[in-house]
Protein backbone atom coordinates (compact mmCIF):
# COMPACT_ATOMS: atom_id res chain seq x y z
CA UNK A 1 0.00 0.00 0.00
CA UNK A 2 3.13 2.16 -0.01
CA UNK A 3 1.56 2.96 -3.39
CA UNK A 4 -0.34 5.58 -2.32
CA UNK A 5 2.23 7.93 -1.67
CA UNK A 6 3.45 7.08 -5.14
CA UNK A 7 0.62 7.99 -6.80
CA UNK A 8 -0.03 11.36 -4.64
CA UNK A 9 3.66 12.16 -6.04
CA UNK A 10 3.01 10.84 -9.37
CA UNK A 11 -0.25 13.26 -9.95
CA UNK A 12 1.79 16.42 -8.01
CA UNK A 13 5.06 16.12 -10.33
CA UNK A 14 2.45 15.62 -13.51
CA UNK A 15 0.48 18.66 -12.45
CA UNK A 16 3.44 20.72 -11.69
CA UNK A 17 4.91 20.29 -15.53
CA UNK A 18 1.04 20.41 -17.06
CA UNK A 19 0.57 24.12 -15.35
CA UNK A 20 3.58 25.22 -16.33
CA UNK A 21 2.81 24.35 -20.07
CA UNK A 22 -0.46 25.69 -19.87
CA UNK A 23 -2.11 22.97 -20.89
CA UNK A 24 -6.05 22.47 -20.40
CA UNK A 25 -5.81 18.99 -19.27
CA UNK A 26 -3.84 15.68 -19.01
CA UNK A 27 -4.47 12.95 -21.39
CA UNK A 28 -1.97 10.00 -20.48
CA UNK A 29 0.71 9.51 -18.34
CA UNK A 30 3.93 7.42 -19.14
CA UNK A 31 5.13 5.69 -16.23
CA UNK A 32 8.20 3.43 -15.89
CA UNK A 33 8.48 0.81 -12.99
CA UNK A 34 11.44 -1.62 -12.71
CA UNK A 35 10.58 -5.22 -11.19
CA UNK A 36 12.82 -4.44 -8.70
CA UNK A 37 10.65 -1.13 -7.37
CA UNK A 38 8.17 -3.05 -5.59
CA UNK A 39 5.75 -1.42 -7.08
CA UNK A 40 2.09 -2.92 -8.43
CA UNK A 41 0.42 -1.09 -11.55
CA UNK A 42 -3.24 -2.13 -10.32
CA UNK A 43 -2.52 -0.38 -7.45
CA UNK A 44 -1.50 2.72 -8.51
CA UNK A 45 -4.32 2.92 -10.69
CA UNK A 46 -6.36 1.91 -7.94
CA UNK A 47 -5.42 5.06 -6.46
CA UNK A 48 -5.04 7.13 -9.64
CA UNK A 49 -8.72 6.59 -9.83
CA UNK A 50 -9.53 8.44 -6.29
CA UNK A 51 -6.84 10.77 -6.42
CA UNK A 52 -7.41 12.30 -9.59
CA UNK A 53 -11.07 13.01 -9.79
CA UNK A 54 -11.43 16.95 -9.72
CA UNK A 55 -7.95 17.86 -10.93
CA UNK A 56 -6.67 18.76 -14.45
CA UNK A 57 -5.98 15.05 -14.78
CA UNK A 58 -8.70 13.57 -13.79
CA UNK A 59 -9.64 10.61 -16.72
CA UNK A 60 -6.13 10.04 -17.66
CA UNK A 61 -4.61 6.57 -18.67
CA UNK A 62 -1.79 5.19 -16.98
CA UNK A 63 0.78 3.67 -19.10
CA UNK A 64 2.88 1.58 -17.35
CA UNK A 65 6.44 0.35 -18.88
CA UNK A 66 7.83 -2.82 -16.68
CA UNK A 67 11.55 -2.95 -17.14
CA UNK A 68 13.21 -6.22 -16.21
CA UNK A 69 15.86 -6.73 -13.75
CA UNK A 70 19.20 -6.84 -15.08
CA UNK A 71 22.58 -7.72 -12.84
CA UNK A 72 25.71 -7.64 -14.46
CA UNK A 73 28.23 -9.98 -12.15
CA UNK A 74 31.46 -7.91 -10.73
CA UNK A 75 33.30 -10.53 -10.79
CA UNK A 76 32.97 -12.60 -14.43
CA UNK A 77 31.11 -9.71 -15.41
CA UNK A 78 28.17 -11.46 -17.45
CA UNK A 79 25.03 -9.83 -17.11
CA UNK A 80 21.76 -11.47 -16.21
CA UNK A 81 18.46 -11.49 -15.00
CA UNK A 82 17.87 -13.23 -11.91
CA UNK A 83 15.31 -15.59 -11.02
CA UNK A 84 12.81 -15.83 -7.93
CA UNK A 85 14.89 -18.52 -6.00
CA UNK A 86 18.75 -17.36 -6.76
CA UNK A 87 20.44 -14.02 -7.28
CA UNK A 88 23.79 -14.78 -7.80
CA UNK A 89 25.67 -14.93 -11.27
CA UNK A 90 24.67 -18.20 -13.02
CA UNK A 91 28.08 -18.76 -14.99
CA UNK A 92 30.53 -18.14 -11.75
CA UNK A 93 28.61 -18.24 -8.76
CA UNK A 94 29.97 -14.01 -7.91
CA UNK A 95 28.20 -12.65 -5.40
CA UNK A 96 28.42 -8.50 -5.41
CA UNK A 97 26.24 -7.67 -8.74
CA UNK A 98 25.67 -4.40 -10.06
CA UNK A 99 22.24 -3.90 -10.86
CA UNK A 100 21.48 -2.57 -14.45
CA UNK A 101 18.36 -2.17 -14.58
CA UNK A 102 14.91 -2.88 -12.84
CA UNK A 103 15.39 0.16 -10.28
CA UNK A 104 13.06 2.95 -12.26
CA UNK A 105 10.23 4.42 -10.37
CA UNK A 106 9.45 7.68 -12.54
CA UNK A 107 7.22 9.79 -14.68
CA UNK A 108 8.97 9.60 -18.67
CA UNK A 109 6.12 12.24 -20.10
CA UNK A 110 2.47 13.17 -20.18
CA UNK A 111 0.31 13.92 -22.88
CA UNK A 112 -1.76 17.38 -22.73
CA UNK A 113 -4.45 19.20 -24.44
CA UNK B 1 -2.93 21.58 -29.31
CA UNK B 2 -2.44 17.92 -27.79
CA UNK B 3 1.70 17.68 -26.86
CA UNK B 4 4.01 15.43 -25.14
CA UNK B 5 5.81 16.90 -21.92
CA UNK B 6 8.86 15.27 -21.81
CA UNK B 7 9.14 14.66 -17.37
CA UNK B 8 11.83 11.88 -16.53
CA UNK B 9 11.44 12.82 -13.33
CA UNK B 10 11.98 9.94 -10.44
CA UNK B 11 8.38 10.18 -8.28
CA UNK B 12 10.02 9.76 -5.16
CA UNK B 13 12.05 12.81 -5.60
CA UNK B 14 10.31 14.80 -3.22
CA UNK B 15 11.37 12.16 -0.44
CA UNK B 16 14.60 11.89 -1.32
CA UNK B 17 15.16 16.06 -0.91
CA UNK B 18 13.71 15.98 2.53
CA UNK B 19 15.63 12.62 3.68
CA UNK B 20 18.53 14.78 2.43
CA UNK B 21 17.48 17.28 4.83
CA UNK B 22 17.06 15.31 7.51
CA UNK B 23 20.11 13.75 6.85
CA UNK B 24 22.21 17.44 7.11
CA UNK B 25 20.31 18.36 10.44
CA UNK B 26 21.27 14.39 12.14
CA UNK B 27 24.77 15.82 10.50
CA UNK B 28 25.12 19.32 12.38
CA UNK B 29 23.80 17.73 15.29
CA UNK B 30 26.67 15.56 15.62
CA UNK B 31 24.42 12.31 16.22
CA UNK B 32 24.43 9.14 14.45
CA UNK B 33 21.44 8.29 13.29
CA UNK B 34 20.26 4.53 12.41
CA UNK B 35 16.71 3.23 11.00
CA UNK B 36 15.63 -0.33 11.92
CA UNK B 37 13.78 -2.28 9.53
CA UNK B 38 12.06 -5.45 9.68
CA UNK B 39 8.94 -7.74 8.96
CA UNK B 40 6.43 -7.61 11.94
CA UNK B 41 7.53 -9.71 14.79
CA UNK B 42 11.26 -10.34 13.95
CA UNK B 43 12.37 -8.53 17.23
CA UNK B 44 12.87 -4.62 16.19
CA UNK B 45 11.38 -3.61 19.94
CA UNK B 46 13.05 -6.00 21.88
CA UNK B 47 16.48 -5.32 19.68
CA UNK B 48 15.90 -1.72 21.09
CA UNK B 49 14.73 -3.28 24.59
CA UNK B 50 17.98 -4.98 24.90
CA UNK B 51 20.63 -2.72 23.30
CA UNK B 52 19.46 0.39 25.40
CA UNK B 53 20.90 -1.40 28.88
CA UNK B 54 24.31 -2.04 26.92
CA UNK B 55 24.45 1.67 26.16
CA UNK B 56 23.89 2.99 29.71
CA UNK B 57 26.32 5.69 30.83
CA UNK B 58 28.08 5.18 27.62
CA UNK B 59 25.55 6.79 25.09
CA UNK B 60 22.57 9.04 25.63
CA UNK B 61 20.17 7.26 23.48
CA UNK B 62 16.52 9.05 21.37
CA UNK B 63 14.23 6.49 20.06
CA UNK B 64 11.60 7.29 17.60
CA UNK B 65 8.71 4.41 17.10
CA UNK B 66 7.12 4.30 13.95
CA UNK B 67 3.76 2.36 14.17
CA UNK B 68 -0.09 2.34 12.41
CA UNK B 69 -0.96 2.79 15.93
CA UNK B 70 -0.58 2.37 19.66
CA UNK B 71 2.22 3.92 21.77
CA UNK B 72 3.51 0.45 22.85
CA UNK B 73 6.90 0.40 21.47
CA UNK B 74 7.79 3.88 22.82
CA UNK B 75 6.81 2.84 26.20
CA UNK B 76 9.15 0.12 25.90
CA UNK B 77 11.93 1.70 25.18
CA UNK B 78 11.31 4.62 27.52
CA UNK B 79 10.99 1.70 30.08
CA UNK B 80 14.26 0.34 28.75
CA UNK B 81 16.39 3.54 29.25
CA UNK B 82 15.64 5.58 26.06
CA UNK B 83 16.43 9.54 27.39
CA UNK B 84 14.03 10.16 25.11
CA UNK B 85 11.28 8.29 22.98
CA UNK B 86 9.23 9.63 20.31
CA UNK B 87 6.20 8.00 19.35
CA UNK B 88 5.20 8.29 15.49
CA UNK B 89 1.84 6.89 14.57
CA UNK B 90 0.97 7.22 10.94
CA UNK B 91 -2.52 6.19 10.59
CA UNK B 92 -2.84 3.64 8.34
CA UNK B 93 0.36 4.14 6.27
CA UNK B 94 3.08 0.94 6.43
CA UNK B 95 5.87 3.08 6.58
CA UNK B 96 7.99 6.15 7.75
CA UNK B 97 8.77 8.60 5.27
CA UNK B 98 10.68 11.70 5.47
CA UNK B 99 8.07 13.93 6.19
CA UNK B 100 7.05 11.82 9.50
CA UNK B 101 10.68 11.98 10.27
CA UNK B 102 11.18 15.49 10.68
CA UNK B 103 8.14 16.12 12.20
CA UNK B 104 9.79 13.90 15.05
CA UNK B 105 12.69 15.33 15.24
CA UNK B 106 11.10 18.70 15.59
CA UNK B 107 10.15 17.66 18.75
CA UNK B 108 13.82 16.88 19.75
CA UNK B 109 16.96 18.26 21.00
CA UNK B 110 19.21 16.69 18.92
CA UNK B 111 22.43 17.90 20.64
CA UNK B 112 21.65 15.99 23.89
CA UNK B 113 21.96 12.91 22.30
CA UNK B 114 24.52 10.72 20.35
CA UNK B 115 22.19 7.78 19.07
CA UNK B 116 19.12 7.78 17.39
CA UNK B 117 17.14 4.75 17.21
CA UNK B 118 14.29 5.32 14.16
CA UNK B 119 12.10 1.75 14.62
CA UNK B 120 10.03 2.00 11.07
CA UNK B 121 6.81 -0.01 10.56
CA UNK B 122 7.13 -3.53 10.39
CA UNK B 123 7.16 -4.36 6.62
CA UNK B 124 9.43 -5.60 4.24
CA UNK B 125 7.98 -4.14 1.23
CA UNK B 126 6.91 -0.43 1.73
CA UNK B 127 10.08 1.27 4.21
CA UNK B 128 12.84 0.20 1.56
CA UNK B 129 11.88 2.63 -1.12
CA UNK B 130 11.26 5.87 1.55
CA UNK B 131 14.65 6.99 2.77
CA UNK B 132 14.21 8.90 5.77
CA UNK B 133 18.01 10.52 5.86
CA UNK B 134 19.77 8.75 8.53
CA UNK B 135 23.65 7.89 8.71
CA UNK B 136 22.76 3.88 8.41
CA UNK B 137 19.41 1.41 7.53
CA UNK B 138 19.54 -1.67 9.46
CA UNK B 139 17.93 -4.64 8.72
CA UNK B 140 16.54 -7.21 11.29
CA UNK B 141 16.10 -10.60 9.90
CA UNK B 142 14.79 -13.76 12.29
CA UNK B 143 15.40 -17.53 11.94
CA UNK B 144 11.51 -18.19 11.98
CA UNK B 145 10.77 -16.22 9.03
CA UNK B 146 12.76 -18.41 6.68
CA UNK B 147 16.10 -18.36 4.46
CA UNK B 148 13.99 -17.19 1.62
CA UNK B 149 13.47 -14.27 2.65
CA UNK B 150 16.86 -12.18 0.63
CA UNK B 151 15.35 -13.52 -2.53
CA UNK B 152 11.56 -12.63 -1.82
CA UNK B 153 12.43 -9.42 -0.64
CA UNK B 154 15.58 -7.72 -2.93
CA UNK B 155 14.70 -4.19 -2.49
CA UNK B 156 15.23 -4.15 1.03
CA UNK B 157 18.22 -6.80 1.39
CA UNK B 158 20.36 -4.68 -1.01
CA UNK B 159 19.84 -1.26 0.03
CA UNK B 160 20.71 -2.03 4.30
CA UNK B 161 24.07 -1.34 5.72
CA UNK B 162 24.21 -3.89 8.50
CA UNK B 163 21.92 -7.05 8.85
CA UNK B 164 21.19 -8.53 12.17
CA UNK B 165 20.16 -12.24 11.89
CA UNK B 166 18.15 -12.75 15.29
CA UNK B 167 16.52 -15.42 17.36
CA UNK B 168 19.62 -17.75 16.50
CA UNK B 169 18.77 -19.94 19.17
CA UNK B 170 15.89 -21.04 17.20
CA UNK B 171 18.38 -22.44 14.85
CA UNK B 172 18.06 -25.97 16.03
CA UNK B 173 14.35 -25.86 15.48
CA UNK B 174 13.44 -24.99 12.39
CA UNK B 175 14.87 -25.52 8.50
CA UNK B 176 16.44 -22.64 7.97
CA UNK B 177 19.57 -22.52 5.83
CA UNK B 178 22.37 -20.24 6.78
CA UNK B 179 24.36 -20.72 3.44
CA UNK B 180 21.57 -20.45 1.09
CA UNK B 181 20.52 -17.34 3.54
CA UNK B 182 23.68 -15.45 3.13
CA UNK B 183 24.21 -16.10 -0.23
CA UNK B 184 20.67 -14.29 -1.26
CA UNK B 185 21.81 -11.57 1.16
CA UNK B 186 25.60 -10.86 -0.66
CA UNK B 187 24.45 -11.52 -4.12
CA UNK B 188 23.37 -8.17 -4.02
CA UNK B 189 24.85 -6.64 -1.12
CA UNK B 190 28.92 -8.16 -0.72
CA UNK B 191 29.45 -5.82 1.92
CA UNK B 192 26.88 -5.52 4.24
CA UNK B 193 27.88 -5.51 8.25
CA UNK B 194 26.32 -8.80 9.46
CA UNK B 195 25.62 -9.48 13.58
CA UNK B 196 23.83 -12.92 14.33
CA UNK B 197 22.23 -12.98 17.72
CA UNK B 198 19.65 -13.52 19.99
CA UNK B 199 17.99 -10.81 21.85
CA UNK B 200 16.18 -13.55 24.12
CA UNK B 201 19.38 -15.24 25.45
CA UNK B 202 21.87 -12.30 24.87
CA UNK B 203 24.29 -14.19 22.60
CA UNK B 204 26.23 -12.12 20.09
CA UNK B 205 24.58 -8.27 21.40
CA UNK B 206 28.21 -7.48 22.54
CA UNK B 207 29.21 -7.29 19.01
CA UNK B 208 26.21 -5.37 17.93
CA UNK B 209 26.31 -2.82 20.63
CA UNK B 210 29.98 -2.26 20.22
CA UNK B 211 28.98 -1.16 16.54
CA UNK B 212 26.68 1.09 17.66
CA UNK B 213 29.17 2.55 20.20
CA UNK B 214 31.71 2.67 17.47
CA UNK B 215 29.88 4.59 14.73
CA UNK B 216 28.21 6.61 17.33
CA UNK B 217 31.74 8.11 18.63
CA UNK B 218 33.07 8.81 14.73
Amino acid sequence: MHELPVTESLLKIALQHAEKAGAKRITDLHIVIGDLASMVDDSIQFYWDIIAKDTLAEGATLHFRRVRAELQCMTCFEKYHPNRDELICPKCGGVGAKIIAGEELALESIDVD
Amino acid sequence: MPQNIPVVENILNANDRLAEENFASLESAGIFSVNVMASPGAGKTSLIEQTLPRLKDKLRVAVIDGDIATSIDSDRAAKAGAQAAIQINTGGDCHLDAVMLRGALEKLDLTQFDLLIVENVGNLVCPASFKLGTHKSILIASVPEGDDKPYKYPGMYRGVDALVINKIDLLPYVPFKMDYFQRGVQALNPNVKTFQLSCRTGEGLDAWVEWLIQNSAK
